[in-house]
Formats: structure tokens, C-alpha cells, sequence
């Protein structure tokens, strides 16, 4: 087999019907040449009338290996993240052990090379085990295999300022970047859900708003005290998105990402106590919705993340402050994004490669991911089709958990075909033998 | 009637009329009897669903039931579901073998009776959950403002103390204000929800004030250990300025009543001689809760077809 690929007929970022070509791993041709250039037996796809993008990146995955292998593993993981649409996944350090030394962040990104449906970009813990005391070895996970360059302690904030300045200081050395789960500890003491009216009505200790935008706040002025790179994980409320837009004006080094699941559920969705619907960052109110989704509109949020979060059933079937918080989102997002951004005409399909593939990649430091679809760029390629139609059902999910929000609804937009370096992981919305794309290695890692 | 009791707020006004109204003619069918007990139940079984400490909620119910004739199972579940391995809805499950006619439930997570109500084909009764509702509470409390007040459309009622973690509160706005009432809260700014403005009750910093000619005054029970948050600077001070002492207690107006859910922390949001006075129907309360509790299960099991 030849390898190469002729997509037929589909719209790069929505714009005029092309052919393209994949072959050795880039974007070999585009328009009248592809078709000519295709061998015999090369592999083809009907494109008519998809919209084709760089392979969404996705900067916040929880995969859940090494520790809770019973809720997601870096394969199953990876799996939807292909379905999804995504190339390559950044995962989350909150494992057991913790991803805080070279070993662990390593183990994971060779599970990942393993599977090879996405390239699994592993993040460092900020602090040793996340327990926000001292700083992890930050450089030996830099110069590790895994060339880790985001740091974080997600899950929990990172709040002591000294302790927030020296990371901020100590990562300028090799380039990397400290993406915050901005929650000031002592305003969310016990907190379950978003603190407002629908908190008091049922008796739910509240998270409130003031806890991420002051953290955010302090976070930018110490960013720009120290001359830093600053990421913010989640973004949720209006007030966040002000508290950016004014650091921006002002020249601060930050970027910030929000979720897709924060783009369209309110807190009222709470009523029923279904902890499904339990996150951190909480579902917030209506207008903080309105807020997010114009802010990522105009560039005041950088990136989607999905902070996808499985969890075993017996930690989502309960009471809901026994609950642990998070839900499912690699397989989901893009539907959201075009459902919540793209049809209301907030944001057009290069928007839409901008706050999925593009500002991610640029963000984590991938460099042959978020590229433009351009003859000679790595063919990490997503092929979507805006007309599809579909129903979420988490049991049919490729994650080994099921704890989706959107169960039951019909989302806009299907990714028919993910490619990661011009060799399909995903066809027809179906996944293509992992084995097969293991064959390939990274290009610029190694 | 819904089909569980979950909330005040679930309860049309023609519903908790007719829930009084039950109790107070089972009060007048057992006050002639010498045996206390109505054979209305006979064969039906009610487990008490505890996964928190509370006596006197339990022995309440209990005793509810146990008039009624059902069969009463105590299912005593403390400490958290998950930690002891079993969840809730595996206990669920097993109370729904055991053939369990109606599941009260006290829990410390608000809404697991609730989530409950998701997984039994009986009927559920909250019997307080977290700091989120207690509603027989509320119809025993309004159960006995009625008995003293009759129609509480107008009345005006305070409400003092801990309402933020206050199920009790909760419940009652909620009940008082279908029925009519006029409710002010009256707490410190730190022990008020966030989303308080969007109640059905007004609200006020200044107990004195609030007091002067209300028609009852409920003290809510202020909690020891909330004192680690910051609510307020010192027991003494909380006192006070939110204490009911024998001064606060004649602002109300002559007919005025004095309530307390219990149990009391004396001296310190209600002083010795308030609640022992003789505006105080504390005591009444506990022995109107058995009542109402009564109308409530009865009126539960009589929707579909226990025979009146
Ligand atoms: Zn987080």
C-alpha cells in the first residue's frame, strides 16, 4: 500500500471544494494536481461537502493512566480524542502517582506513541504530588522524552503567590508556560456549585465567581511582574473574561481557554442534583454563558479545551456532593463549538481551526500540530461534516466512562475522518486499526 | 399530592391545606381514644432511612407510622454511602426488595432524598437533607402557627438566625409564603444565601426592628461548629444582637408565638426564660409533629387507595 490519501471534493475552512492530497505524512497537493498525483491505489475519500481543518489539539485531557484505569486509559483516551477530531491531546497530571517527575510524564507519552491515534502531549504537576508546597523538577520533565512545556496542578489551584511567582520565573528557561485552575482555596471551601440563586434554593454550598476572577487577577499582575507566560485553565465567568480582556490591553503574556460544556450548561441544571452535570469550574449562570462565548469570539479567550474528565459510574451515581466533578468531552466538543459559535455566526470555520487547532498547539509548543492545511504541512487533518446530525449516547462513546451531559441530545456536526500524519485514524466516523497507525512515529519529537 | 415529598416548595396551597386539614381531623379522631392508633396503614411498611444522627426527627416518624399501624423499619445508615461501599442506590434497591411502602430519608447531602426518589418505586418523604429542606418541619411549624393564628394569609412571621445551612428556613419561606404569610428574615449579612433577594421573604439586619408586632417569631438553631467560617466574631456577640430574650419577645404583638425547631442552644439564641414563657409553643411543636407526619404518610399511601 502506497500510503497516500486523496480527499475529493471537501472544503479546506469551509471555503471552495478541493482535492487533496496526503502523502508521506504531509499535504503533498491541493486542487487540480492532487487528484493527478494520486496513485492507483491510493486510498479515497468522498469529501462532498465536508469542511476540512487541522486536526483539533486539545490542551486539557484528564486520561486518567497511570491510577484510575477503571474510569479511561491513555488508549481508550485516545480513541475518542480520534473521534473526536483531535490529533493531539495534552494530558492532565492529576494521575496516581502524580505526572510531577521524568518517569511519569515519559510513561505516558510512550503509552501514547504506543496507541498512536493522537499524539499524547503530557503535562508536568507544577508542585510535587499537586500538593501546592514546593516545586516538581519542572526542567527534568523539560528535558525529557516527553519535552514537557505546560505545567500544571489542575485540579487544584496553585495558590500561594510565592510559590505561583517561582514557577511563573522558573519556566522562562526552557520556554514553557503555567496553565492555573484559577479557584482561590479559601472562598471554595466545601463549594459544590456555582454560588448564586440557584445555589440557595437547593442548599448547596456555592462556588463563587469572585474565587476564579481573583485568582486570575493575581495571577496576571504576577505574571507581568515576573515578564512570564500565564495560561488559564477553564475560564467561566463573565468577570473572568473582563479580568482578561484588561490584562491583554495591558500586555500581559496570558491566554485562556474555555470549555465546551461552559459554552452552553447553566447552573439550573443542578435542580435535579444529577452529578452528571457536577464540574470545576461549576456551570454558571445564563449571562456568564453569553459572556464566554463573545469573549472567545473576540480572541479575548484564546482556545477550546475539553477538560475531559471521565469517571467510573460509582462516582458519578450518587449523592451529588459525594460526586466527583467533571464530564466526558473529546468526542463531543467540536459539535458543541459548532453548535454554540459556528451556527449562530459567532465564529467561521478558521475561527473554528483557530481556537481548536491552531492557538492550542501554539499555547503547548507542538510544532508540527495547528498547522495551516497547506501543501508541505504535516497532514494532521480533521474532515467534518457541518450537515450531519447526531445523538449523544454515552454508552456508545469510545471512553471507557459514559458521564456525558449532553445524553440524549441531538448535536450539529459529525468528524467523518481524523488524520494524523496523512494516515487515517478515524474513516467514516469509525476508528481504523490503531496497530496500523502505531507503525508511524512522531515527526519533531524525538 | 406529589408522589414524593421532597420539597415545601413542591406543595400547591390547596395541597398543604388539605395536609392540615388531615392532620387536624386525625388529631380529632384520636383525641377521643383511649388506645392512640388508627388502623389506617395496617400491612403497609415505611422504613426510616437515617444517614444522619436525629433522634427526634426518627422517633417522630416512628411514632407517625407506628399509630397509623404500619410496620416501621429503622435503617440506620450513618456516615458517608460511599465510603461504607455501599451507595445509595444499592440501598435503594434493597429497601425496594424488602417491598418498602414509603422511604423517609435524612441525609447530610442536600438531594439525596431526591436522587433517591429516582431508584424506588415507593414513595419517598425528605426528612432533611443537607442545608437544603425539611419539609414536614414546615408543615408542623405551619400546623401550629395555623392552630394559634388561624389563617396565616397576612401574617406576619421573622424568621432568625442561621438561614444560610438552615433547611428548616428554606422550607419554611417556602411553605409560609404559599399559605399567604408574610415572612422576614432577620440575620447577620454572612449567615444569609447569596441568592437570598430572589426569596419570597423579606429580609432584615435588625432583629428589634423586624420583631415589633410580628405575629410569631421562629429562632432557628445556630450550629457551634460553624463558628471555624467566620459567620460571626463571638458566641456572645451572635447573642446579642440575634438572641430572643425576654425584651425581644414582648416587641411582638400580645397574640404573638415563639418557635424553635430544636434542638436549642439556650442562652444562646433563645434565653431560658423565652423559651419556657408563655408565648412559647415549643413543646406543642414536637407533638403537633407527630401529627402532621401522620397526615403526610397517610395522605401518601390514601392517593393510591389505602382506604380512608
Ligand atoms: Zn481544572
Amino acid at each position: 500500500m502506497s500510503g497516500t490519501v486523496l480527499i475529493t471534493g471537501t472544503r479546506p475552512y469551509g471555503g471552495e471544494a478541493v482535492d487533496v492530497l496526503l502523502a508521506d505524512g504531509v499535504v503533498a497537493a491541493i486542487g487540480a494536481d492532487a487528484a493527478a498525483g494520486a496513485d492507483a491505489d491510493a486510498l479515497r475519500v468522498d469529501g462532498a461537502g465536508t469542511v476540512l481543518l487541522p486536526g483539533l489539539v486539545d490542551l486539557h485531557t484528564h486520561l486518567r493512566e497511570p491510577g484510575r484505569e477503571d474510569a479511561e486509559t491513555v488508549e481508550t483516551g485516545s480513541r475518542a480524542a480520534a473521534l473526536g477530531g483531535y490529533t493531539a491531546v495534552f494530558a492532565m497530571p492529576n494521575t496516581d502517582p502524580t505526572a510531577d517527575t521524568a518517569g511519569v510524564v515519559e510513561q505516558v507519552f510512550r503509552l501514547g506513541q504506543a496507541v498512536g491515534l493522537v499524539d499524547v502531549q503530557p503535562i508536568g504537576a507544577v508542585t510535587v504530588g499537586r500538593r501546592g508546597e514546593r516545586l516538581a523538577e519542572l526542567a527534568a520533565m523539560a528535558d525529557s522524552a516527553a519535552n514537557v512545556r505546560v505545567f500544571s496542578d489542575d485540579g487544584d489551584c496553585v495558590s500561594d503567590p510565592l510559590l505561583m511567582r517561582r514557577s511563573l520565573e522558573y519556566v522562562k528557561t526552557f520556554g514553557g508556560v503555567i496553565a492555573q485552575h484559577a479557584q482561590e482555596p479559601r472562598l471554595t471551601v466545601g463549594a459544590q456549585m456555582h454560588e448564586g440563586d440557584v445555589s440557595a434554593r437547593l442548599g448547596m454550598v456555592g462556588w463563587p465567581a469572585v474565587a476564579e476572577e481573583a485568582i486570575i487577577a493575581r495571577d496576571c499582575l504576577l505574571t507581568d511582574h515576573v515578564d512570564s507566560r500565564l495560561h488559564v485553565c477553564h475560564l467561566s465567568t463573565a468577570g473572568s473574561v473582563a479580568v482578561i480582556a484588561a490584562a491583554k490591553a495591558r500586555g500581559t503574556r496570558v491566554t485562556a481557554e474555555v470549555t465546551p460544556h461552559h459554552l452552553v450548561l447553566t447552573d439550573t441544571l443542578a435542580e435535579d442534583y444529577d452529578p452528571v452535570f457536577k464540574v470545576n469550574p461549576p456551570l454558571r449562570t445564563a449571562s456568564d454563558v453569553e459572556a464566554v462565548r463573545r469573549g472567545l469570539a473576540d480572541g479575548t479567550i484564546d482556545i477550546v479545551a475539553t477538560d475531559h474528565a471521565p469517571h467510573a459510574p460509582q462516582h458519578k451515581e450518587c449523592e451529588w456532593d459525594q460526586a466527583s466533578p467533571g464530564m466526558l468531552g473529546l468526542q463531543t466538543a467540536l459539535s458543541v463549538v459548532v453548535d454554540t459559535m459556528v451556527n449562530p455566526g459567532l465564529l467561521d470555520w478558521r475561527g473554528v481551526a483557530r481556537v481548536m487547532s491552531e492557538n492550542p498547539a501554539a499555547i503547548g509548543g507542538l510544532v508540527d500540530h495547528g498547522r495551516p492545511v497547506a501543501v508541505g504541512e504535516p497532514a494532521n487533518l480533521t474532515l467534518v461534516d457541518p450537515a450531519a446530525e447526531w445523538t449523544v449516547r454515552g454508552a456508545e462513546l469510545a471512553s471507557l466512562s459514559a458521564n456525558t451531559p449532553f445524553e440524549g441530545h441531538v448535536l450539529p456536526a459529525r468528524v467523518v475522518a481524523t488524520f494524523l500524519r496523512g494516515r487515517p485514524t478515524v474513516l467514516d466516523g469509525r476508528l481504523q486499526d490503531p496497530t496500523a497507525a502505531a507503525a508511524t512515529t512522531p515527526a519533531g519529537r524525538s | 399530592m406529589p408522589r414524593h415529598l421532597l420539597s415545601a416548595g413542591q406543595l400547591s396551597r390547596d395541597a398543604v391545606e388539605h395536609l392540615l386539614d388531615t392532620a387536624q381531623r386525625i388529631d380529632q379522631a384520636i383525641a377521643g381514644r383511649e388506645i392512640r392508633k388508627l388502623p389506617t396503614l395496617r400491612g403497609r411498611t415505611v422504613v426510616n432511612l437515617f444517614y444522619e444522627d436525629s433522634t427526634r426527627t426518627r422517633i417522630s416518624f416512628e411514632v407517625a407510622a407506628k399509630r397509623l399501624s404500619a410496620d416501621v423499619i429503622n435503617f440506620s445508615a450513618k456516615g458517608s454511602s460511599v465510603s461504607k461501599g455501599e451507595s445509595l442506590k444499592d440501598t435503594a434497591w434493597t429497601l425496594q426488595a424488602m417491598g418498602a411502602d414509603i422511604v423517609v430519608c435524612r441525609h447530610s447531602s442536600s438531594g439525596a432524598p431526591q436522587r433517591l426518589s429516582n431508584w424506588v418505586e415507593g414513595h419517598v418523604v425528605n426528612a432533611g437533607d443537607g442545608t437544603h429542606e425539611h419539609p414536614t418541619q414546615a408543615l408542623l411549624d405551619a400546623y401550629t402557627l395555623r392552630r394559634h393564628l388561624g389563617d396565616l394569609a397576612g401574617r406576619r412571621i421573622v424568621v432568625v438566625g442561621d438561614v444560610l445551612h438552615s433547611r428548616v428556613a428554606r422550607s419554611n419561606v417556602l411553605l409560609l409564603s404559599t399559605l399567604g404569610a408574610d415572612v422576614t428574615l432577620v440575620a447577620p449579612p454572612t449567615l444569609l444565601p447569596v441568592g437570598v433577594a430572589a426569596w419570597p421573604a423579606q429580609v432584615d439586619y435588625d432583629l428589634d426592628r423586624a420583631l415589633r408586632g410580628a405575629d410569631a417569631v421562629m429562632m432557628l438553631r445556630v450550629q457551634r461548629e460553624r463558628m471555624g467560617g467566620a459567620f460571626f466574631p463571638t458566641e456572645r456577640e451572635y447573642s446579642r444582637r440575634y438572641g430572643l430574650d425576654a425584651r425581644r419577645r414582648d416587641l411582638i404583638a400580645g397574640h404573638g408565638i415563639v418557635l424553635h425547631p430544636g434542638p436549642m442552644n439556650r442562652g444562646m439564641e433563645i434565653a431560658h426564660d423565652v423559651a419556657d414563657g408563655p408565648n412559647s409553643v415549643i413543646v406543642e411543636q414536637v407533638a403537633n409533629g407527630v401529627t402532621v407526619r401522620m397526615a403526610v404518610l397517610y395522605t401518601l399511601l390514601a392517593n393510591e387507595g389505602a382506604g380512608v
